[in-house]
This record gives structure tokens, sequence and C-alpha cells, in this order.
């Protein structure tokens, strides 16, 4: 569903590769962790895929396509097949948690009736129809990335990427976001990519796990294999702040 | 006497304003919006159009010009052009011509710094959702940064009255000509002192208006 092939890229004026060769394959319906310290290449990787950022060199394909290949209109056309949940979330403060949940479906052109009916019913998903009429500012950290996680849904996407969709929440609510994760995964069959430096998320919300160190894949496999047997160094030393229960 | 005076000076200048206040906060957000949108690696800054003119740099110049020249010296040295615009080069019309040029520039920064002023990752989120640059522009920056856009309309409205006192010096009409026509080459101190009472008041109500409107479209509190 979502393949990467050697992708590099270079920022202008650094030294160091912010990825170097980067693949890997995620399967249809899976929940796939992408783990790895400040620094490693999750943010470049992430823009990379979100048509942000060019690739110097290699592949993106999302569903069929190669987003890396694409411009303009047909980029835009791409990206839509892509739902992105945000770390801060980056909800828009002028429209209210409906509105927000609209808002792609407005930049898709659907029609304001459809666009409503479509956000109402992923606000029901997402357990927050009583708020929808509520600014973001009135909204709780977890309620807001509700919100960001309906929007990321909105236009039907193959792939749902988060990125690090936890990093700004509190212990319970960070369950309660990744619970809605998993449910949102089998109920919309969606695959959904985690990129997070919590391996503590990958534990419990990941079917695998892809683990970068400066720019290039250094482990990869079943979480649970990995989690009991790293072999890198960097998994090592991070495996080491889990608890095991 | 000094009351019909002091009324029918308020209204050239509140005609002043609001005519110049219109035309320069229509063009400076056109201006302001541009240099934004023409920096802005996600929207405008890698189009070959720009590429070959580099409008963010030229306008970003232009602008800088026009912040640099004083309003008095700007007012006599564009007179060929009002004459041009509408007719004549003293009178209150006459003056809404470098007014509005002169608060062009202002109101562009104005609007070029509130809209930077948007948050990037909201920004971002809505260029990942496939939204073109304009729709960036018009359905996230515009409406995002509206309350500081308020704000630095407001700022501009108050420059202009400003402005518009100097434009009396010239024959521009409004407040600033009474002040210097009666106040000072008349010796009426009154006539100068409720000059001064009703631009005070003047400022005091756009600031309050432009203060109260912004907190009204504000979302965030």
């Amino acid at each position: 569903m979502i393949s990467l092939e050697d992708v590099s890229k270079k920022y202008p004026g650094q030294v160091v590769p912010a990825l170097d060769g980067v693949s890997f394959a995620v399967e249809q319906g899976d929940i796939c962790g992408i783990v790895g310290l400040s620094g490693a290449g999750k943010s470049t990787l992430i823009r990379c895929m979100t048509g942000l950022e060019r690739v110097d060199r290699g592949a993106i394909h999302i569903g069929d396509v190669d987003i890396t290949r694409l411009r303009g209109a047909q980029l835009r056309q791409a990206q839509r097949r892509l739902g992105v949940v945000f770390q801060h979330f980056n909800l828009l403060s002028h429209r209210t948690a409906l509105g927000n949940v609209m808002f792609p479906l407005e930049i898709a052109k659907a029609s304001p009736e459809e666009a409503r009916r479509r956000a109402e019913e992923l606000l029901d998903v997402v357990g927050l129809s009583d708020k929808r009429d509520a600014y973001p500012a009135k909204l709780s950290g977890g309620q807001q990335q509700r919100v960001g996680i309906a929007r990321a849904l909105a236009a039907n996407p193959s792939v749902l990427l988060c990125d690090e969709p936890t990093s700004a929440l509190d212990p319970i609510t960070t369950q309660s976001i990744l619970e809605l994760i998993r449910q949102v995964n089998a109920e919309f069959q969606v695959t959904v990519l985690i990129v997070t430096h919590q391996l503590s998320i990958t534990q419990q919300a990941c079917d695998s796990i892809i683990v970068i160190d400066e720019g290039r894949i250094v482990e990869t496999g079943p979480a649970q294999e990995v989690l009991h047997t790293p072999t890198s160094r960097i998994l090592k030393a991070m495996v080491t702040t889990l608890s095991w229960s | 006497m000094l009351f019909r005076l002091l009324w029918t000076a308020l209204l050239e200048t509140v005609w002043m304003v609001a005519m110049a206040g219109v035309i320069s906060i229509v063009l400076g957000t056109v201006v302001g919006a541009a240099l934004v949108f023409f920096s802005d690696p996600g929207l405008g800054r890698d189009w070959p159009i720009n590429r070959v003119l580099h409008i963010e740099q030229v306008l970003s110049a232009i602008v800088n010009v026009g912040r640099s020249v004083p309003f008095l010296v700007l007012m006599v040295a564009i007179i060929p052009l009002t004459r041009l615009l509408v007719g004549t080069s003293i009178g209150t019309k006459a003056a809404i011509v470098p007014l509005s040029i002169g608060a062009i520039p202002f109101a562009a920064r104005v609007v070029e710094s509130s809209m930077r002023g948007v948050d990037r990752g909201v920004v971002e989120a809505a260029l990942v959702m496939g939204a073109a640059p304009l729709e960036v522009v018009f359905r996230v920056m515009f409406p995002e940064a509206l309350p500081s856009l308020v704000l630095g309309f407001t700022l501009t409205l108050v420059s202009l009255v400003s402005f518009s006192a100097m434009a009396g010096a010239v024959g521009g009409g409004g407040l600033g000509d009474l002040a210097i026509r009666y106040g000072y080459q008349r010796f009426r101190t009154d006539v100068m002192i409720a000059t001064v009472v009703v631009l005070v008041a003047l400022v005091q109500a756009i600031q309050w208006v432009g203060q109260a409107i912004s907190v009204a479209v504000d979302r965030k509190r």
C-alpha cells in the first residue's frame, strides 16, 4: 500500500544526508511504527512522504502512484490519498471541530451537504459529536487530536500517517488516542504509519517496527519480535526505557 | 462658529482617512500577500514566473522606497500624478491620492507580518491535504490571521489620521488645515486646543473599535 525505494535526501549546505537509501514497504491494513531518536531523519521522512520536501533520489509509492514524480495539481490529488495526523494537531483556529473535519472535503471539492454529512459521521467515530461546534481553543489536547484524526480520515485516505501523534499528550490520553488509531485501522481498513520517538507506543499499537538512525534503516520486523530481541545499538538502548508488564 | 468649523474639518478628515484607508488597505493587502506568497517555498516561491521576475525582492524594494520617503515630500513629489488622477492638486480630494500611496507600503508590511504570524504547522497541514497555494492564502492564512490583520488595519488608519493632518499643511483640508490656518496663523489658541482634542478623540475611537472587532473575530481565546 505504501512503499519507499532507495529514498535519499540531503538538505543544501549539510554534509550528512538526512535520509540515505531508505527502502521499506507497509502491508495494506498494517499498523507500522517508525522509531528513531531526535535527528534520526523521521521528520525528513514524513516531509518527503507528504510531498512537502522533494527527494534527491528514490521513489515513494502511495497506492499505485509514485508521488516523487508528481507536481502541482497531480501531486495535490495524490496527497488526498494520505491522511496526516500531527503532533501539535494543527487545527484551524477559526473553524469549529466540524469545520475542521470538513476542510479537506471542501479542498477536494465535495458538496457542502456531503462534506457536512461525512464530517458529522467522523466526529461520531472519534466520539466528539457533542463538541462539533466548539473551536479548537476550547478543546483539550486529546479532543483536538481526535478532531485531527477525524480530519485526516475525512477524504477517505488509504494511508494514515501519524507524526508523533501522542507526544504532546499525557499518558492516559495517549492510551485513548492509540486505541482510537487501532479502532479506525480496523474499521476503515486504513494502513497506519506511526512515526515516533516513544518506543512504548509501538509496543502498544504496532504490528511491525522500522528503526531508523542517521537517515538509514537499522532494524525492521514484527513488533514483538523486534522489541524482545533488538539487534541494533540504537534499539537496544531504547528498549531499556520500556517497562514490560 | 468654532463648533461648525470643527465639525466640517472633522468630516473632511474622516472622509480623507476613510477613502485613503479603503484604497491602501485593499492594495496593501494585495502587495503584502504577494510578499508572503512569493517567498514561501510551499506557495509561489518556486514558481517559474518568480524565478524570472523575483517578485518578492522587487516588491520588497519598492515598499522600502515608499516607506523611506517622508510623507510631506511624497505629497509634493507626486503632484503631477495627483492632478492626473483627480484633476486638482489642492483640497480634500487631492489629498486622498498621496495619503493612499503613502499608506500602501505601510499596510503591505502590516499584512505581511500578520500572515507570517500564522502557525507554520497549520499552513503545512493544509498543503499536505492537497490545498492549492491560493486556497492556502484565502482559506487558511487570511482567516487565521484575521484578528491580527484587523489590528494592523487599525494601526494603518491611525497613521492615516496623522498623515492627513500633514496634508492640511498644503491645503488638503481637514483638522490639520484648521489647526494651521486658525490655530497657528490667526493665533486662535482655542481652535488649536479644540483641534488637538478632536484628533485625540478620533484616534481613540478608531483604536477602540479596531480592538473590539479584533477580539470579536478571535477564536483563540
